[in-house]
């Protein structure tokens, strides 16, 4: 487990780096501040900051970390939603990634009602992935003025260029505080305004910060610099008379018994390794302390409640991998008492999917599994996602993933998800092979057989693994097993920013 | 008889005072001036009168008022303290007058001493020997040094030591200005100054029948500004023989003036071992402890029985041991001893066996305190905040005691001499009872205990523990937690060497950042670390943006920095600020005018001291923002220098 922690280390460095060495020291030399510089000054002391999606982008053309931080953090006691362009990527142009990450951002900031603060210094978008762009990138506009409409706050902090449609994004905030001298927001920059009017214009009348904080009025505060800007940014989340909905921490919050640590020998790097989720509640919990659900019943999926940072939860664990008609069954009447009670629910997936055979599919493994997926689809309680192993199959989606909308979803280092298994990919595409070559009556090629289970085997590994998945923000961060605590804690704060209520009604349960 | 005693004074020596009242059965009255209004003196007396108004010429030097609450109290006697009317014949007279006793001397022998070339006259006659008396107009470069002193001062004020002709007429003119401002009386003399003179004096008790006791000697040579710091007794300089002559003189100078109660007759002792009188003072000195715990006497208790009429053994006891005293000022000696002011949130002498000594067999480790925690230290009165005495054996087991004892000490507030004191108590010198009055300036001895790394380990514990306090949002979320750690945490803290600025990261209990430094554990009042495989733990306290850190390496004192600073709040380039809380006495310069770096532009006045405000560089004045009589706040913007263009190319 260490050493795909440093693996992930390594990969987290990338998105650290930004644009480089050569990029970061031009941009400091400019008496500038990067991103995280710029949050480190905007969150509170010592407060903790959770950033989201940091490997966006991994494994596609565009750098790791898709040029922009977003992440949750305490400002003036407010827990925020933060995102900050990097300019030392491509001047902070946006990509495609840059795009998915920021919607993904605005999602959860609306999910979870939390106040938006954007800190500017964008080129706009990259030009040669336009297409991939300016269609959803309206969005970004949308989702601010939806924000705002929702009552949830939007702040934004211009550093530096924030032109065309860029200019938006102040334009659609709550707030707005720009940088003297640096602070450029227009529509059209001097060379498009010349071919299209032929006035005669400069940055500074176009755009300049003390031009919007005098004469347009766009922004409402003109910071002295960086720092100032910040400064200004903190009052201001400062003076949101801003009250949670959520009941906060209802439980005294209590270190868990056994030490978070053990949880690297814990997590299986061999998937195949069962392991007891028991032994990880007792390293993520309040006290260690877990009331288990119909222990005796269904005992391939654990459920039971707890407490975590005080905040109560409804825990959901797979225990032997794969989900039987019971466990479906026990699941959905659990998923509904946490409805029925207003508690939040906690998946900790380590599932092969559903059984299959011919004795279970008689028994109705599809309208168990079924049931279980409507009572997940239809849970109004916030959820939260932690892959610790596997998630094959409908498992995944029994047990809310990416496509059930959890609020949050972490990803362990060794997590593998997936369709099914890679080997038994490579089987079943080898035996339909084998069954088409023999229906026609050709004559199986067993070498190039061998060759294409090896070739595809490899593939289906490599696209289930967990910085794969992050890259495409299939989660939101690849974490350590033994901040799963502290993250989870996090995201329960951030989540009662909003109010907690459970279900009122689900689908059609097929009985 | 005395059954109850107004006390005309404040602070440690009222309390000194209300301690042996309350051994006695004497009830107590205090009187207080308005900002003493909630002071330990006035809570611990049996009731209080006050004295409206602040000053103390409105208020303690009011002796009308004083006699008023005597009787509005129904006090039968007045003991005076030391320093205000302590010295005052008039006032003892109208004590007397108003039928009240008067715990001191008989107003007349006051007089005697109140003239100091006047006591002189007297003592020379009598047998002691003195000092020859200069007039400033004759003085040449043969006599110099000499000493300029005013008749009536006391304190130090109005005292200036000449080298140089040049500035004779300077030094007494300003010698007559502040004499004539804190006395009334602008007489000056001048005297041969002694160089590496000791200060030497002997505590003198006296009946009504006859009996005088000479208590031996204090040296009091450890001075600044000739304000007595360190107090000691015995002298390591004097022996037996010397001990006799000084004692004999002292008793001879008692008895020229029909001396009754406690005083001290104060000589100076050169490095040839001869003695001449210096003054002397009709009233308990400050630094009588010292004499109390060599020889076990209660001072004040002697004070107060021969006003009844008591009478004296006819030996005195026989001292033993060793006693040194330290004055524990709110001020800050590397800023020209400063006065300081503002709340003093915590005052702790952990080893403390014995308060005022009331009653003490053996006094150890004595403290004799005005202030208590939450005291507030205002800007109208002395800075003393207490003196810490230590008893033992020998001087140096007293001396070694005493500084554990002061650099162990909690003082949260002001600035203190503290780091000071511990550092001349420890100084191979003073071990060496190598002494004179001079000692402060020839010794360096202002090496502050709050080393570079103290400073930084300090401040690094302040920052740490700061992570331990509960934080509202996320109460239990590891402080600063990162899952992409990208840089360390950083805050800044204001220390006596400039900024501080540390940097730190804490993952997963561990603590990164500082070189040879493991955390052990903290909380929001500690941080213990391995310091290069020292286990040390820093005792944190925080007080709005003041943070005071105590640990084996020294105490010290931080100012938290903002983390961003209010463009609105900043103080132009070349402004000039009120170094404390002061009135403006002076405008020497005037807008517009060309000055020179150093140049004097503003004179303040606070404590009764004169302070001067100084151009930080050359330039033209370009605003004076008070006037002469105006009050002014420590940090008020009095005046803006700015640097001509042109001019500073030139430098």
């Amino acid at each position: 487990m260490l050493t795909k922690l440093d693996e992930l280390a390594a990969e987290h460095a990338k998105a650290l780096a930004g644009g480089g060495q050569k990029y970061v020291e031009r941009h400091h030399k400019r008496g500038k501040l990067l991103p995280r510089e710029r949050i480190e000054l905007l969150i509170d002391e010592d407060s903790a900051f959770l950033e989201l999606s940091p490997l966006a982008g991994w494994g596609t053309d565009y750098a790791v970390g898709a040029s922009v931080v977003t992440g949750i953090g305490v400002i003036s006691g407010v827990e925020c939603l933060i995102v900050a362009n990097d300019p030392t990527v491509r001047g902070g142009a946006s990509n495609p990634w840059t795009l998915r990450k920021t919607f993904r951002a605005t999602d959860i900031a609306m999910a979870n009602r939390l106040p938006v603060v954007n800190l500017v210094e964008s080129g706009g978008a990259d030009l040669p992935s336009q297409s991939e762009i300016f269609i959803p990138g309206g969005r970004l506009f949308r989702d601010l003025t939806r924000a705002s409409a929702a009552r949830v706050p939007t702040v934004t902090l211009v550093f530096g260029n924030s032109t065309a449609g860029g200019a938006y994004v102040p334009g659609m905030s709550d707030y707005v505080v720009m940088v003297k001298e640096r602070a450029k927001v227009f529509l059209g920059g001097p060379p498009l305004v010349k071919m299209a009017t032929g006035e005669e214009s400069d940055d500074e009348s176009l755009g300049g910060a003390e031009m919007h904080a005098r004469t347009s009025g766009l922004a409402d505060f003109l910071a002295e610099d960086e720092q100032d800007a910040l400064r200004i940014g903190r009052r201001v989340i400062a003076r949101l008379n801003w009250r949670k909905h959520g009941p906060g921490p209802t439980f005294p919050v209590v270190e868990p018994v056994h030490d978070p640590e053990d949880l690297l020998g814990i997590a299986p790097t061999d998937l195949r390794e069962p392991f007891d989720p028991r032994e990880v509640i007792a390293r993520v919990v309040d006290g260690s302390d877990f009331d288990e659900f119909k222990p005796s019943y269904g005992t391939s999926l654990i459920t039971g409640w707890a407490s975590l940072h005080g905040y109560p939860v409804g825990v959901l664990a797979n225990a032997r991998g794969v989900l039987f008609s019971a466990e479906a069954q026990k699941a959905t009447q659990f998923i509904q008492l946490a409805n029925a009670s207003d508690t939040p629910l906690l998946f900790l997936q380590n599932t092969t999917g559903y059984m299959v055979g011919k004795d279970y599919e008689q028994a109705g493994i599809i309208k168990h599994g079924a049931m279980m997926i409507n009572a997940v689809s239809n849970s109004a309680v916030p959820h939260l996602t932690v892959v610790m192993g596997a998630s094959y199959g409908a498992g995944n989606y029994g047990m809310c993933g990416r496509a059930y909308d959890p609020r949050f979803l972490f990803t362990w280092p060794n997590a593998k998800s997936a369709v099914m298994g890679p080997a038994q990919l490579a089987g079943v595409l080898s035996i339909v092979a084998r069954q088409a070559a023999a229906a026609k009556g050709q004559p199986y090629d067993e070498q190039a057989d061998a060759g294409l289970r090896a070739v595809v085997e490899q593939q289906i590994e490599e696209q289930s693994l967990a910085p794969f998945l992050s890259g495409r923000l299939y989660d939101d961060g690849v974490i350590d097993p033994r901040d799963t605590r502290t993250v989870l804690g996090i995201c329960l704060s951030a989540i009662h920013s909003g109010a907690v209520r459970g279900a009122e009604r689900y689908g059609v349960f097929r009985m | 008889m005395i059954s109850s005693l107004l006390i005309a004074n404040r602070g440690e020596i009222a309390r000194r005072v209300i301690a042996t009242c309350r051994v006695l059965g004497i009830r107590t009255v205090a009187v207080f001036a308005d900002p003493d209004a909630d002071s330990p003196h006035v809570r611990e007396a049996d009731v209080a009168v006050r004295l409206p108004g602040a000053s103390p010429s409105e208020t303690y030097l009011r002796g009308e008022l004083l006699i008023r609450a005597a009787r509005d109290a129904g006090a039968d006697a007045v003991h005076p303290g030391y320093g205000f009317l302590s010295e005052n014949a008039e006032f003892a007279r109208s004590v007397q007058d108003a039928g009240l006793t008067w715990v001191g001397p008989e107003p007349a022998a006051i007089e005697s001493m109140g003239s100091k070339v006047a006591a002189k006259r007297l003592m020379a006659e009598a047998g002691v020997p003195v000092l020859p008396e200069l007039d400033p107009g004759a003085v040449t470069d043969a006599d110099l040094p000499v000493l300029v002193k005013a008749s009536a001062g006391g304190g130090g004020r109005g005292m200036r030591i000449v080298r140089s002709l040049d500035v004779l007429d300077e030094a007494v003119r300003s010698a007559r200005a502040e004499a004539a401002s804190a006395f009334g009386d602008d007489t000056v003399f001048c005297e041969p100054y002694l160089e590496r003179g000791r200060h030497i004096e002997v505590q003198v008790l006296a009946d009504r029948h006859g009996t005088v006791w000479a208590l031996g000697e204090r040296e009091c040579s450890i001075q600044r500004r000739y304000q007595k710091v360190i107090e000691e007794t015995p002298s390591p300089a004097v022996d037996a023989d010397l001990r006799a002559a000084l004692c004999s003189a002292a008793v001879a100078a008692a008895r020229a003036i029909d001396y009754v109660g406690a005083g001290t007759v104060e000589f100076m002792l050169s490095p040839k071992g001869d003695f001449f009188f210096l003054e002397t003072n009709t009233r308990l000195q400050v630094e009588h402890p010292v004499t109390e715990c060599v020889t076990g006497l209660d001072l004040v208790r002697a004070q107060l029985e021969i006003a009844e009429g008591a009478r004296l053994p006819a030996e005195p006891p026989v001292p033993r041991g060793h006693a040194i005293e330290a004055r524990l000022y709110a001020e800050d000696p590397a800023a020209d001893w400063r006065p300081q002011s503002g709340t003093l949130h915590r005052f702790e002498l952990s080893t403390v066996d014995v308060e005022f000594g009331v009653g003490a067999s053996d006094h150890g480790l004595r403290l004799d305190s005005g202030v208590v925690s939450g005291s507030v230290v205002g800007t109208h009165y002395d800075p003393m905040l207490a003196k810490v005495i230590a008893w033992a054996p020998t001087r140096v087991a007293a001396a070694r005691r005493l500084a554990t004892a002061l650099a162990g000490a909690r003082l949260h507030g002001p600035a203190t001499n503290r780091d000071l004191l511990v550092d001349v108590l420890r100084h191979e010198g003073f071990v060496a009872g190598e002494t004179d009055t001079s000692f402060l300036e020839t010794n360096r001895v202002v090496v502050r205990l709050g080393e570079n790394r103290t400073e930084r380990l300090s401040a690094l514990a302040a920052a740490v523990a700061e992570t331990s306090a509960v934080r509202g949002t996320h109460p239990a979320i590891p402080p600063g937690w990162r899952n992409l750690p990208s840089q360390l945490q950083r805050k800044r803290f204001a220390g006596s060497r400039g900024e501080i600025e540390v940097a730190y990261r804490l993952e997963r209990g561990r603590l990164l950042g500082e070189e040879d430094v493991v955390l052990f554990d903290s909380t929001e009042n500690r941080a213990t670390f391995d310091v290069a495989g020292v286990r040390r733990t820093f005792h944190v306290a925080v007080h709005g943006d003041r943070v005071f850190v105590d640990s084996d390496l020294g105490s010290v004192a931080l100012q938290r920095m903002p983390r961003f600073t209010d463009p609105a709040e900043t103080v132009a380039e070349g402004s000039l600020l009120a170094p404390m809380p002061a009135t403006v006495v002076d405008l020497v310069a005037e807008v517009g005018q060309r000055v020179e770096a150093g140049a004097e532009l503003i004179v303040l006045e606070a404590m009764k001291m004169r302070h001067s405000v100084r151009s930080p560089g050359a330039g033209v004045v370009e605003v004076i923002e008070v006037e002469v009589g105006e009050q002014v706040e420590a940090g008020a913007v009095l005046a803006v220098v700015g640097v001509p263009v042109g001019v500073a190319e030139e430098g």
